[in-house]
């Protein structure tokens, strides 16, 4: 049975009084994915703004069990967390770690790995604001191609991120785990219907989920559901399901309007035509990897459909 | 049970009976047969526990970290380039008050080192409010991995413990050890309960969150507090242990012939069994030499050191670790215990990078020891045994 929002408890299991800013979209998937989550949970939150907003000493806004030591080590706490409760005979709680991107893809990814590796009992997600925002907005491995950030600044010799975005979910799938997907703030129906499909799956399950930054961003407040929808629009975020290693596509882009959503955010609006080809070229690619990726392991691994 | 067996064994078989429940280690040498023994006790059926084959020491560390901070009996091992990989989380187990213990097996850390003993991966460790024991033989070893989580998780302590053994003269040496029965070590060590820090939905806590300057202070100084009680546990324990299985270690330190002693020599680890024969022969000779075996470096029993010391004419350090420029680390402890002392405290250093320490070398600190004692003060305060190019006293 599919979740409607109007499903979800009234009471938050990520309370309000944390100190995020207006418009956070990591804040309002986390609070989601809470109500989906209930309460019969341990979470793990490692160094992030995340860490930061959800309270200091002696406030915490978690009505959940809570724990955090460092930065790097969310693959290696969870897998701790879990062989605990099993070892409690605590099977009906689950033991989720929700990191950041910097987190994720760069300092944290080798325990991250080897927990997927291990198929540790455990939900991994990633709140992907695109950069180092807790320590004001660095380059991270997934900043997107022609972001400027503190760390690739607008400067004369080059304009923004040079590289291109580190694609984490593929290398989630790579570690051949039953569950991975992606998922955005804008699309709260997709977003608590994939966190169902996760806590009622067992082993590795890994979400990502696309988390508008305003001031690391720059646009305004009211905009992060907008800009949400534009980017699924224009193929800067898919969203997808991998599931025992069929990948499903759930929303088709319509791979236009790239422009639109550049010009929103401070962090491209420097972007000279050059760049937003390349960068226009290097979603194409990804598109056309995806839809064959889909094909592929639809073929390999069976399923009814390659895209809804 | 009476085996022949090396350290690692010997450790492995007491985390097996102490019933520990969550495991995460990394292989390393000298401490890999540690991670394989485990592994074999839990595929042949007799250890009933998790077992996180992780994928780094850092990894370890922090695994450990969450099942104890969830309430459940943890351990894990490494040994040098892994501790200093682990040394970010030891913060963590200490700030937590985790009873988190720890099989170090010593081994030098860093280039123009190999994988032999130097307590250079230990000793730095000893500000992140862990405890930190070393020990002398394979029988100590196994004895003290027993006693670890009886002190660690006394309510007075509540702190994270390091067993330091040396790395390849104990760990692949074999000797006979007493291996414990599960009953007896049922008896002396109860089965766990978390009081203080555990993850239950039906009651959550936070465990880690960030700290503002306006508390931090607090959570420190009570980890002060823990460390200095923490002595009084450590005696308890061991009478605890001489009482069940008949085998006394002494507590914080052990003494031979130090009653009338002139000359004393602190001593750490496996050096010790060296400096014992060692000073039975000056006794022999009619030379009032004494030796401290000292077993807990954190904490540092400095008044039981400055106690024993107080009639001696001359005290010497052995060190297996330096701080450059400025000494051993064991050296500095002594120093501290000694400050009101015009008495000649001389530091050894040596048996770096697991260079044998022999008998000759013991000897040759005694020497420098007597001669102090007789002038009434060191040529020098900083002494490196059997180092090229440079002559002793």
């Amino acid at each position: 049975m599919r979740l409607k929002l109007k499903d979800l408890p009234e009471e938050n299991i990520f309370s309000s009084g944390h100190t995020a800013c207006a418009g956070c979209g990591a804040a309002m998937a986390i609070r989601n994915i809470a109500k989906v989550l209930g309460k019969e949970i341990i979470i793990y939150v490692p160094a992030s703004c995340l860490s930061v907003f959800n309270g200091l000493f002696p406030s915490c806004a978690w009505t959940v069990p809570y724990h955090h030591t460092v930065f790097e080590n969310t693959g290696a706490a969870i897998s701790g967390l879990s062989r605990a409760m099993k070892r409690k005979g605590l099977d009906n709680v689950t033991v989720v770690g929700i990191a950041g991107d910097g987190g994720t893809a760069d300092i944290g990814l080798q325990a991250l790995s080897g927990a997927a590796e291990r198929n540790e009992d455990v939900i991994y997600i990633c709140y992907d604001n695109e950069a180092y925002m807790n320590t004001g907005v660095q380059r991270s491995g997934a900043t997107p191609h022609g972001a400027s950030t503190t760390t690739t600044p607008v400067g004369k010799l080059t304009k923004g991120k040079q590289d291109f975005k580190k694609d984490i979910p593929l290398i989630m799938m790579a570690h051949s785990v039953p569950y991975v997907a992606t998922a955005s703030v804008s699309f709260p129906l997709d977003l608590i219907n994939k966190v169902k499909k996760a806590k009622e799956t067992k082993g590795f399950r890994y979400l990502q989920v696309y988390a508008p930054c305003v001031p690391g961003w720059g646009y305004e407040q009211s905009k992060t559901v907008e800009l949400g929808k534009l980017a699924v629009e224009c193929g800067m975020w898919f969203l997808l399901e991998c599931e025992n290693g069929r990948l499903k596509i759930n929303r088709e882009p319509k791979m236009n309007n790239l422009e639109t959503y550049l010009k929103m955010q401070g962090r491209f609006r420097h972007m000279d035509e050059k760049q937003i080809a390349e960068l226009q070229e290097s979603i194409e690619r990804k598109w056309e990897f995806y839809k064959g990726y889909a094909e592929l392991t639809q073929r390999l691994y069976g399923g009814s459909e390659a895209s809804v | 049970m009476r085996r022949v067996v090396g350290s690692n064994y010997a450790t492995s078989h007491a985390v097996m009976r102490a019933r520990v429940e969550v495991i995460a280690a990394y292989p390393i040498t000298p401490q890999t047969q540690m991670v394989e023994h485990i592994a074999k006790f839990i595929n042949d059926g007799i250890m009933d526990c998790e077992y996180i084959n992780v994928e780094s020491e850092h990894s370890a560390i922090s695994a450990v970290i969450a099942s104890q901070a969830a309430g459940v009996r943890s351990f894990t091992s490494t040994a040098s380039q892994g501790l200093a990989l682990m040394h970010e989380l030891l913060f963590s187990a200490g700030g937590l008050r985790l009873p988190i213990v720890m099989g170090v097996v010593n081994r030098s850390v860093g280039s123009t080192g190999g994988i032999w003993v130097e307590y250079n991966d230990s000793m730095p460790q000893r500000d992140c409010g862990w405890l930190q024991m070393y020990v002398e033989t394979n029988q100590e070893v196994h004895d003290m991995i027993l006693q670890a989580y009886k002190i660690a998780e006394d309510k007075r302590v509540l702190l994270p413990i390091m067993i330091c053994s040396d790395g390849f003269i104990l760990s692949h040496t074999v000797e006979p050890v007493e291996l414990a029965e599960q009953e007896e070590v049922d008896e002396f060590l109860p089965k766990y309960e978390a009081r203080h820090s555990y993850l239950d939905p039906k009651d959550p806590i936070a465990s880690g969150i960030v700290t503002p300057r306006e508390y931090r202070q607090e959570f420190a100084y009570q980890i002060h507090r823990a460390m200095l009680e923490a002595k009084d546990v450590i005696g308890e324990v061991n009478r605890d242990f001489a009482d069940k299985f008949g085998r006394d270690h002494s507590g914080l330190i052990e003494t031979e012939f130090v009653e009338d002693a002139e000359v004393i020599l602190l001593t750490l680890g496996t050096v010790t069994s060296t400096a014992r024969g060692v000073v039975r022969e000056l006794r022999k000779k009619g030379k009032k030499a004494g030796l401290v075996k000292v077993r807990a470096f954190r904490p540092y029993p400095a008044e039981r050191i400055a106690e024993v010391c107080k009639d001696a004419r001359a005290v010497g350090v052995y060190d297996r670790s330096v701080s450059f420029g400025v000494g051993g680390p064991h050296y500095l402890e002594v120093r501290n215990a000694l400050f009101d002392s015009d008495v000649p405290v001389i530091d050894f250093i040596g048996g770096l990078g697991g260079r044998d320490v022999a008998e000759a070398d013991v000897r040759s600190m005694y020497d420098v020891l007597l001669e102090a004692a007789k002038s009434g003060k060191a040529k020098r305060n900083i002494e490196w045994v059997n180092t090229r190019g440079v002559v002793l006293g």
